[in-house]
């Protein structure tokens, strides 16, 4: 009877979360104009669409190197702090863990107007630069938490050993610690480049026109002209997420055999 | 014969802990040193200082004369063998075994036979490519000791490198372990709280009492002469006499007899423990001491009987070989032991 109850529950809740992601989808393949249904006819001229318009595809251009940029900076600094929270001798580390996990829990409305505020004091408003910076400060928590864990579970005893084999602590880092966290590098970093790709608020405060992403692009095209192609590039981000989620798995499983021992 | 490894009142704390007190302790080159001690006597403490991975509160540590107390620990050339075997779990056995010679610079060419060879002498050659945790823990254990010889480095260092095997597998370590230090002409500092695994291992043993040394000496010295209540309870089982001297070589005991002790040197008036071996307690009237008992119990243990026996308020045991006359709850015995074979020291 609980199975039973519970099997009920687990689909219910399944379709609560999946239902808004299938009840776009096919409307990206709409042959209307308009975004709604029933569906007249199937073809791809949204794709088209999507590629061939100027500011649809330059949005898409623009998440790419935000994304990318904001992945490596984020990358590199969580790693650097995850590795920096675990060395002996820091003084007060939960109290740093909790501020550099802070921007996960401060409303982005809140970040946008301090991160407007500051770029514009140090000139990189509306750049490039400034987008990358702010998305980076988003993505920093989740590459810290998913490295932190990684280091966790590396047995200290390990790195000991391979000092005392003869490694000087830069090679102990590259040939024990750095290869053994390498899955949670990568998780973190597909966590980074996912909420980079659907960040709004952050961009709408501190992007120029000229820095428009596709999440940006599609809230505003969807407030101006409901078009179809605002369907078809959500079918884009959701298959690119999705990539980014089986590589994840993938590298986890593939180096969880060699790590568990 | 000079020390090799020497340590010069040294002393760890940690913050108001302190784990090592004020410790000397020389080790001969190519000498099999076991530290033996009950948990928490920082052992492991002691061979992480030599390791380099903790610094000494206080003293010096030195190497073959020069003090290494300033080196890292991938600059003192020791290896060493942690009881959870610490192996690689990213790397091939092989590639755990060329590890330190590929941080040493050897050429990849000169580093492949190395390491077969290696693999070989210990039986493993033939899972070179296998993942360590595709390994037994006597297999993994052999990569782990395998990996630190492969350098030849002049000290091995090893934290209770058996703890985790089963009986059958840690007797024939334990022989692999002796063989290669005899053939290796290794120094080896061996920690382990296993006293058989002390006692058949060991040119000497040193053992831990609260991070000082309660005794160090062969495994017959320590067995036949304990110097103190901690070392002849601790390694062994023993029977302890408490008594006051009366004169040199007597001591009465606080059930009114007065037995013959070697020659201790104590004060007369001095309160004394003398601790005298299970086995030593003889039946047949021989040695120039005796103590009437009742045998409370007698248990069956394979090779031999254990006896429990009283004597007055004291309780004591005896060992009784198999074939010897037998011997039943009850009786009354007329016990007998050799001065010789008594340890007398400080209540
Ligand atoms: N880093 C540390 N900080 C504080 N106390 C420590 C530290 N390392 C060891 N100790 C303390 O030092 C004492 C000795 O520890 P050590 O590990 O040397 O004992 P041991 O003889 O190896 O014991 P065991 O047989 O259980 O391995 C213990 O009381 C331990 O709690
Ligand atoms: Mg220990």
């Amino acid at each position: 009877m609980l199975r039973v109850a519970q099997a009920i529950f687990g689909v219910a809740a399944a379709l609560f979360l999946i239902l808004p992601i299938v009840a776009i989808l096919p409307l990206a393949f709409t042959s209307s104009i308009f975004l709604n249904y029933p569906i007249p006819g199937y073809s791809l001229r949204w794709f088209n669409e999507l590629g061939q318009i100027a500011h649809w595809r330059n949005s898409i251009v623009n998440s790419l190197i935000i994304g990318s940029g904001a992945t490596v900076l984020s990358v590199v600094l969580g790693t650097l702090a995850a590795l920096g929270l675990r060395g002996r001798g820091i003084p007060f580390p939960n109290l740093l863990r909790t501020i550099f996990l802070l921007p996960m829990v401060v409303p982005a409305v809140v970040l946008g107007v301090g991160l407007q505020i500051s770029l514009a004091q140090i000139g990189l408003a509306s750049s490039y630069l400034g987008v990358i910076f702010s998305h980076a400060v988003l993505c920093v928590p989740f590459v810290i938490v998913s490295v932190s864990t990684a280091l966790q579970g590396i047995n200290p005893t390990v790195e000991r050993a391979a000092a005392s084999l003869g490694a000087s602590p830069t090679r102990v880092f590259r040939r024990v610690t750095m290869p053994l966290a390498m899955p949670g590098i990568v998780t973190g970093a597909v966590f980074a480049f996912a909420t980079s790709l659907d960040e709004v608020v952050l961009t709408l405060f501190v992007a120029g026109p000229n820095q428009r992403t596709l999440a940006r692009q599609m809230f505003s095209s969807i407030r101006e002209n409901i078009s179809p192609a605002v369907a078809a590039a959500a079918l884009l981000l959701i298959v690119g997420t999705l990539l980014l989620a089986l590589l994840a798995a993938y590298t986890r499983r593939r180096t969880a055999k060699t790590v568990e021992a | 014969m000079t020390a090799f490894i020497e340590l010069r009142d040294v002393s760890k704390t940690f913050g108001q802990v302190t784990v090592v007190e004020g410790l000397n302790l020389e080790v001969r080159k190519g000498e099999f040193l076991s530290l033996l001690g009950p948990s928490g006597s920082g052992k492991t403490t002691i061979l992480m200082m030599l390791a380099g991975f903790e610094g000494a509160t206080s003293g010096d540590i030195l190497l073959d004369g020069e003090k290494i107390d300033h080196l890292p620990p991938y600059r003192r050339g020791m290896g060493v063998v942690f009881q959870n075997y610490a192996l690689f779990p990213h790397m091939s056995v092989a590639e755990n075994v060329a590890f330190p010679l590929e941080m040493r610079g050897v050429p990849k060419s000169e580093t492949r036979p190395r390491v077969k060879a290696a693999l070989d002498r210990v039986q493993l050659g033939h899972l070179a490519d296998r993942r360590p945790d595709q390994l037994s823990g006597g297999q993994q254990q052999r990569v782990a000791l395998t990996r630190a010889l492969v350098y030849e480095p002049k000290v091995i260092l090893m934290d209770e490198p058996l703890g985790a095997l089963d009986k059958k597998l840690r007797e024939e370590m334990q022989l692999e372990i002796r063989e290669l230090h005899r053939r290796l002409g290794l120094t080896i500092i061996f920690v382990t709280h296993d006293q058989s695994e002390a006692l058949t291992m060991s040119d000497r043993i040193a053992i831990f009492d609260a991070g000082k040394i309660a005794q160090i000496g062969t495994a017959g010295e320590v067995y036949d002469r304990p110097q103190n209540r901690f070392v002849a309870e601790f390694i062994g089982e023993t029977n302890l006499l408490d008594g006051v001297v009366k004169e040199p070589a007597a001591v009465e005991l606080a059930i009114a007899t007065t037995i013959v002790a070697p020659d201790h040197g104590y004060a007369a008036g001095s309160r004394v423990s003398v601790s005298i071996r299970p086995e030593r307690l003889r039946f047949d009237g021989s040695g120039e001491n005796r103590l009437e008992a009742t045998i409370s119990d007698v248990v069956y243990q394979g090779d031999h009987l254990r006896l429990h026996l009283d004597a007055g308020t004291l309780s004591l045991v005896a060992r009784l070989e198999r074939g010897a006359a037998e011997r039943h709850p009850g009786e009354t015995v007329t016990l007998s032991f050799a001065a010789a074979d008594c340890s007398v020291f400080p209540a």
